[in-house]
């Protein structure tokens, strides 16, 4: 009997260090506490290009995590790029003429969604799109107007 | 099927060259194939004992004990130096490319993801799995087992389902601690030792590591190992032939089959799951 | 006569691989006597329990205990027929994890919700019976194999089964304690009412305490009565095994073919 009692108790501190570890990967090493489902609505844009965003990638207001990428599609009707978003219910007065931008965070880093407040009276709702947005920022498309820039002062 | 060994066994003529080589090949393959056979039997039969461990509360805490804590000192050990070692190595790499913060998230998300899950199954499967077989196996060539069914004890209940249950249990648990530890391995060499900023390192592999994807599909595959180990380890020691060289061998056999098992079943969930 | 009849099996064929263990033999066992199952090793005599105790399945053949059929039972049947059975197996083969109390306690505690305090004084004294009361706190590994055979006839009647199988119980035990274990057969045996089945190739203290004696060898029954007409009995084979002769017909080499024409190539 006192074997037994000797293996339970450290059967229960194994249990409980397994706890801790999962408590730790999961608060300090993954994204949990932003994962699990606040309340939130979802938004809409329109991008001609929507560069290197991802799914998941944050949306941003002021440099501060408002809300995630939900879905990127093609839009059927307009062929522009589709980004759904789901953004917390705290952030509920979002003015109808707001702008949401692709912007890259540094010069290699990730890429985001950035709104942009506007001074409208009417807020952003369930399903509500932005009208004004801006597109990713192509490198490639930035060093082409560049160059014919140069070409063009160089005449 | 046990009618088809027989006969096999009764034609012990060997024939020579090519027609002999197809002959052991077919043979072998047969073998395979019984044991396959007599395995899923096994497990069939196993399968309704199961719920039995979790009523039978003090047999499943013993084999966890077993299992789990006896195993601890390897897992931690083992968990620690994989960390700090990733850390090292993927800061070499890094700092060319001027971002040695990643390595945080570099070390967590190959933690989480394979090296956790697999290193850990393959030190189970060496220190568990092996004496698992080792004991089911003696106990049967001591009559042990013979003598629970002569007591009206299912030996399915009392000895199988409770070690099954435990090696379920146990091998996710100690897959959390391996790399919960080689994460700490991981900060203490980048953070302690190399340098790198603290709060990138955190910040960075917080951003990085996603919950669904990376933590609970480690979770899912070392539960998918798990299961397939105490299979292993709990058929091998149930076939093994009661002798000192077959108990041995048995222990051989599960260890073999269940790693080359768990490096090929964590492609196959790797490809399905990342 | 049916009633007197515990265990009755009927034209009993086995085999293992090509060999015929057993072929085609019938036997009934009397209830409340002690019977002996004699013969040479490798005759097959542990199967015969095994068979008996439903662990084997026959390749032909019935075996019936207390008017059931054993290989016919339900799983649950079985294992509640198997209670009011005990098998002292040759090794002991006592739980190794556990120590001598807790194996003589082990079937008490799996079966029955007795309290601790009754089953502390029921091992007491089974363990008393074997005279091992003094080493309850020893693990099975320190026991000689005489000493783990008593803990283990301990543990076979704790829970007082109506039946109990012996497999070679004195082989391997010193002159004292074979005469203790011969006594504490045939007592166990007329006190408590117990069917007892010996299986044994110790002829002299088997037949002191048999009621029923039955001899087998290469598969069939050779011969089978009472002590006495066993010992008057006039078959060569019976004679020889009993008076431990080395020449006769009795067959000392496993089956094989004859030394000359196995030299001719074992191809066909």
């Amino acid at each position: 009997m006192q074997r037994q009692l000797k293996i339970e108790i450290w059967v229960g501190a194994f249990v409980l260090m397994s706890i801790a570890a999962l408590l730790m990967i999961a608060l300090q090493v993954s994204n949990f506490s932003s994962w699990k489902e606040k309340p939130s609505y979802q938004v809409s844009a329109l991008f001609d290009n929507v560069g290197g965003l991802k799914v998941r990638a944050p949306v941003k207001m002021s440099g501060v995590v408002v809300g995630r990428v939900t879905s990127i599609g093609v839009d059927p009707q307009s062929f522009k790029a589709r980004v759904t978003m789901k953004i917390d219910r705290t952030y509920n007065e979002l003015s109808i003429d707001s702008s949401a931008s692709i912007l890259t965070a540094g010069l290699l880093g990730d890429q985001y969604i950035g709104i942009e407040i506007g001074g409208d009276e009417e807020y952003l709702a369930e399903g509500s799109e932005f009208e004004l947005t801006q597109s990713a920022l192509v490198l490639e498309d930035l060093i082409g107007q560049m160059l014919v820039k140069f070409s063009d002062s160089g005449e | 099927m046990g009618l088809l060994i027989k006969t096999m066994q009764k034609r012990s003529i060997k024939l020579n060259g090519l027609i002999g080589l197809l002959q052991k090949t077919g043979h072998n393959s047969l073998q395979i194939l019984a044991s396959v056979g007599r395995g899923a039997m096994f497990i069939m039969s196993l399968l309704p004992a199961l719920p039995y461990s979790f009523w039978r509360f003090d047999l499943l805490v013993k084999q966890i004990y077993v299992a789990g804590v006896l195993s601890l000192p390897i897992i931690l050990t083992a968990g620690l130096f994989v960390g700090m070692v990733m850390s090292l190595q993927g800061y070499n790499v890094l700092v060319d490319y001027n971002s040695e913060e990643a390595v945080g998230s570099m070390t967590a998300l190959s933690l989480l993801r394979e090296l956790g899950p697999v290193i850990s199954a393959l030190l189970f499967a060496g220190r568990a799995g092996s004496a698992l077989t080792a004991e089911i196996g003696l106990m049967r060539s001591t009559e042990q087992i013979s003598a629970l069914e002569m007591m009206a004890i299912d030996p399915l209940k009392h000895i199988y389902a409770p070690r099954f249950s435990a090696g379920l249990i146990t091998l996710p648990l100690l897959t959390l601690l391996f790399i919960a530890l080689g994460i700490i391995g991981g900060y203490m060499v980048a953070v302690g030792w190399l340098g790198v900023d603290e709060g990138a390192f955190w910040s960075q592999m917080n951003s990085h590591v996603d919950w669904r994807e990376d933590v609970v599909n480690g979770i899912i595959k070392s539960v998918a190992f798990a299961i397939l180990i105490s299979m292993i380890a709990l058929f091998q020691g149930f076939n093994a032939i009661p002798t000192s060289e077959g108990v041995s061998n048995a222990t051989t056999k599960t260890v073999v089959h269940s790693s080359l098992g768990v490096l090929g079943l964590d492609f196959v969930l790797t490809a399905v799951m990342f | 006569m049916s009633d007197q009849t515990l265990i009755e099996i009927k034209d009993l064929t086995f085999l293992r691989g090509e060999r015929k263990i057993f072929d085609g033999i019938s036997l009934k066992i009397p209830k409340g006597k002690v019977t002996a199952i004699m013969g040479p090793s490798g005759t097959g005599k542990t199967t015969l329990l095994k068979l008996i105790a439903g662990q084997l399945k026959p390749d032909s053949g019935e075996i019936w205990v207390e008017g059931e059929n054993v290989h016919k039972l339900a799983r649950k049947k079985l294992y509640g027929l198997r209670r009011k059975m005990g098998m002292l197996f040759q090794s002991g083969a006592l739980l190794t994890d556990l120590n001598v109390f807790d194996n003589v306690a082990f079937p008490l505690r799996e079966h029955t919700k007795l309290p601790e305090e009754i089953i502390n004084s029921l091992v007491d004294m089974k363990l008393q019976a074997v005279g091992l009361r003094g080493a309850k706190n020893l693990m099975p590994s320190q026991l000689s194999g005489g000493m783990s055979r008593r803990v283990a006839l301990a543990r076979g009647i704790a829970l007082d089964p109506e039946m109990i199988f012996y497999d070679e119980p004195f082989v391997g035990q010193d002159p004292i304690t074979m005469g203790v274990l011969v006594e504490l057969i045939s007592k166990l045996n007329h006190s408590l009412g117990l069917t007892s089945v010996v299986v044994s190739h110790d002829v002299n203290e088997v037949l002191s305490i048999a009621d029923y004696v039955c001899v087998i060898s290469e598969g069939k029954i050779i011969a089978e009565g009472s002590k006495e007409e066993i010992l008057q009995g006039e078959s060569e084979y019976v004679n020889q095994f009993v008076k431990g002769l080395p020449d006769g017909p009795v067959p000392f080499h496993y089956p094989v073919k004859p030394y000359l024409s196995e030299s001719d190539g074992a191809v066909n």
